[in-house]
C-alpha cells in the first residue's frame, strides 16, 4: 500500500513539473490518450467487456466540441459538457443494443456501430466531412479567468481534466457498484442468481465509460484544435485496445503507461509512415503471444514473486 | 420502359447487381469465418487481410510471372491457404485455450501487420486488373457485363459447394462432430488438431478465392479488405454464425438491401447493413439464424 502512495506521489509530482521538460502540447495529447485508454479499460478490465468501437465516443465528443466552440461561438467548458453528454447518449443507445450480445459478439457489434458513426461522420452537415473541424479557436476558460493560449497554463487544465476522469475511475472501481460489476466479469450468472440485474449494470458502465472516453475526445480537440474523422476509425478503436494492453488491462495504472508508451512511439516513428502500423500489429502478436498482463500486470507479477522469494 | 416510383429501371437494375455482387462477397467471408469460427473458436480479424492477399496474389501472378486469371483463381487462393496454415501453426494454436478476446486481438494485430506491409510496398492506391471476360449483353432493361455475371453466379456455386461440403460430406461430418465434441471425435481415432488446421486453411483459401473474384472489379490494393471485414462482421452479427445456409442467404440478402438502399436513399447505403444489424439486435438477438447459446 505504502508503495504505491509513493509511486503515486512521485508521478503526480513529475506531472506538475513535466511541461518544464517536455513539450507540453505532447503531455497534452498523451494525457487525453491516457484517460481514453483508462476509459476504455474500466469496460474492460473491470466488467469484462471489450469495446472494439470505442473511437467513435472519442471522436464524435471532438465534433460537439468543435461545433458548440466554433459554429456556435460557445465557451470551452460547455463545449467539453456538450461532449460529454453526446458520447454519453451515444453510448446509451450503442450500449442497450450490444449488451443484448455477448463474448466476443459485443466486440463485433461496438466495432459495426462505430463504422455507423464513422460513415455518419463523413456525411453529416456539421463534421466537415474529410476535412473535419479545424481551427478550433482557444478561447480562455472560466468566463475569461484562465487565459489558454499560453501552453503550460492550458497544460495544468488537462492534467486537472485528467486527475478527474481517472478519480472518477478509481471511485466507481472501488465503490460497491464496482465490485458487483467484478462480480459479473468474473462469473454472470453468479452475480444473477444473487439478484443483480446484470443488463442494468453493465450499461451503466457502459454509458460511464462512454461519457469518460467522451471528456477524453473533447479535450483533445480543446488542446489541437481540431476535430478529425481518424479519432472515430476503426484504427483509433484499435490504438486504445492497444494502449490498454500494452499497459496492463485490469490495473489501474496500465493503461496510462500504454497510453504515454504508443504516444511516445508514433511521435518518434511518425516519419515511417506505413510502418507505424507494422509495428502496432506486431506489438499486438508479441503481447498477446507473451505478454497478456501487459507491463504494469507483468512488472507487479515480478515484484511480487520476488517478494515472497526474499 | 415501366418506371418504378420514378426510379429509371436502367438504374434499379443496375444497382441490384452491384447489390448481389457485394452480397456474393459477404456471402463467401461471411461462410469462411463461420466455419473457422466453428473449429477455431477465434474470429478471424485476419481474413479481410487474406482477401486482399487473394487479389494481389492473382495481380502478381498476372503482372510478373504471366499467369492468367483462370490458373490464378486456383492457384492464389492455395497459396494465400498455405499460408494461413502456417499462421495456424505458429500463432493460432496456441492460443485455443485463451479466452475468444484474444484470437481476437491476435488477427487483429496480424491484418495491421499484413495490410501495413503491403502498403509500404506497393502504396494505398489501387491497381487495375484486367478482366478476364469483358464484354456484356445488353438484357433490355439493363446492360449486364459478363464477368459481374460469372462473379454472381460463381460466387453462388462456390457457396453450395462449401455447404454441400460440410453438410452432406464424410469430412464435413467430421468436421461438425468436431465442433460438437473435440474430446470425443479424438477418442475415434481422428486427428483434431490436423482437422482444425485444415479448416483454417479452408477458411483462408475461401477468403482469398473471393479476393481473386474481386480483382477485376474492384482495384486491387493494401486496403481493400479492411472496410470490407468490418461490414461483414455486422452480417455475422445479423445472421448468426450457427448455420451455414443462414451465412449464405444472409449475405445476398443484406448485398441486396444495399442495393436497393442505393437506389431509393443514397446517403444512407453505407450504414444500412449497421440499422438492420440494431434492428436485428432489438427484434432477435441470436441473430437471423442462430441459436441461443
Amino acid at each position: 500500500m505504502t508503495a504505491q502512495r509513493v509511486i503515486g506521489v512521485v508521478l503526480l509530482a513529475a506531472a506538475l513539473v513535466a511541461p518544464w521538460f517536455a513539450y507540453p502540447i505532447f503531455l497534452m495529447t498523451a494525457l487525453c490518450f491516457a484517460l481514453f485508454a483508462c476509459a476504455f479499460n474500466l469496460l474492460l478490465g473491470y466488467v469484462g467487456l471489450m469495446s472494439f468501437g470505442h473511437a467513435m465516443f472519442f471522436g464524435i465528443a471532438g465534433y460537439f466540441f468543435g461545433h458548440v466552440v466554433k459554429a456556435w461561438g460557445m465557451a470551452p467548458e460547455l463545449g467539453i459538457l456538450a461532449g460529454v453528454a453526446g458520447a454519453a447518449a451515444l453510448g446509451a443507445v450503442t450500449g442497450a443494443l450490444a449488451i443484448r450480445r455477448q463474448g466476443i459478439y459485443f466486440a463485433m457489434i461496438t466495432l459495426a456501430f462505430a463504422q455507423m458513426i464513422y460513415f455518419f461522420c463523413i456525411q453529416a452537415p456539421f463534421t466537415g466531412g474529410e476535412d473535419g473541424l479545424q481551427g478550433i479557436a482557444r478561447r480562455p476558460l472560466l468566463g475569461g479567468l484562465l487565459p489558454t493560449k499560453d501552453d503550460r497554463v492550458l497544460y495544468y487544465v488537462v492534467l486537472a481534466i485528467f486527475l478527474f476522469g481517472y478519480g472518477t475511475i478509481y471511485r466507481i472501481i472501488h465503490s460497491p457498484f464496482g465490485q458487483v460489476l467484478k462480480a459479473i466479469r468474473d462469473n454472470e450468472q453468479r452475480a444473477v442468481s444473487l439478484g443483480y440485474e446484470a443488463d442494468r449494470y453493465k450499461l451503466l458502465a457502459f454509458v460511464l465509460s462512454a461519457a469518460l472516453a467522451g471528456l477524453a475526445g473533447a479535450t483533445k480537440a480543446m488542446v489541437l484544435q481540431f476535430a478529425t474523422l481518424t479519432d472515430v476509425s476503426a484504427a483509433m478503436s484499435g490504438e486504445v485496445v492497444l494502449m490498454a494492453l500494452v499497459g496492463g488491462l485490469g490495473t489501474i495504472i496500465g493503461p496510462v503507461v500504454g497510453a504515454f508508451i504508443i504516444i511516445t512511439m508514433q511521435n518518434y516513428l511518425a516519419a515511417a509512415g506505413e510502418f507505424v502500423l507494422v509495428i502496432q500489429g506486431a506489438i499486438f502478436v508479441v503481447i498477446v503471444m507473451a505478454f497478456r498482463k501487459g507491463l504494469v500486470g507483468e512488472l507487479t507479477d515480478w515484484w511480487k514473486s520476488r517478494r515472497s522469494a526474499g | 420502359m415501366f418506371e418504378l416510383l420514378g426510379i429509371p429501371p436502367q438504374a434499379l437494375f443496375g444497382q441490384l447487381l452491384l447489390g448481389l455482387i457485394n452480397g456474393a462477397f459477404y456471402a463467401m467471408l461471411s461462410l469462411g469465418l463461420a466455419v473457422i469460427f466453428g473449429m477455431l473458436n477465434v474470429i478471424n480479424f485476419t481474413h479481410g487481410a487474406q482477401y486482399m492477399m487473394g487479389a494481389f496474389a492473382a495481380w502478381l501472378m498476372l503482372t510478373i510471372l504471366d499467369i492468367p486469371f483462370w490458373v490464378a483463381l486456383v492457384l492464389a487462393p492455395l497459396v494465400v491457404g498455405l499460408f494461413g496454415i502456417v499462421l495456424e501453426k505458429v500463432l493460432l494454436k496456441r492460443i485455443y485455450h485463451l479466452d475468444h478476446l484474444y484470437g481476437f486481438l491476435l488477427t487483429f494485430g496480424l491484418a495491421l501487420v499484413i495490410e501495413g506491409l503491403f502498403q509500404w510496398k506497393w502504396g494505398s492506391s489501387g491497381a487495375p486488373y484486367p478482366s478476364p471476360i469483358p464484354g456484356g449483353t445488353n438484357l433490355g432493361f439493363m446492360f449486364l457485363p459478363t464477368y459481374r455475371g460469372f462473379v454472381v453466379v460463381a460466387a453462388l456455386v462456390i457457396c453450395l459447394v462449401t455447404w454441400y461440403g460440410i453438410e452432406r460430406t464424410k469430412f464435413g461430418a467430421y468436421l461438425r462432430a468436431a465442433t460438437e465434441n473435440p474430446t470425443l471425435v479424438r477418442a475415434f481415432g481422428i486427428n483434431v488438431p490436423r482437422l482444425i488446421t485444415l479448416t483454417y486453411g479452408l477458411g483462408v483459401g475461401l477468403a482469398a478465392l473471393a479476393g481473386v473474384l474481386a480483382a477485376p472489379i474492384q482495384q486491387v490494393s493494401a486496403l481493400m479488405g479492411v472496410n470490407l471485414v468490418l461490414v461483414v462482421f455486422a452480417v455475422v452479427v445479423i445472421g448468426g454464425m450457427g448455420s451455414i445456409m443462414g451465412s449464405i442467404v444472409t449475405g445476398f440478402g443484406l448485398g441486396l438491401v444495399e442495393g436497393l438502399t442505393k437506389v431509393f436513399y443514397p446517403p444512407a447505403s453505407n450504414t444500412v447493413i449497421f440499422v438492420v444489424m440494431a434492428i436485428v439486435l432489438l427484434v432477435k438477438p441470436a441473430g437471423l439464424f442462430g441459436q441461443t447459446k
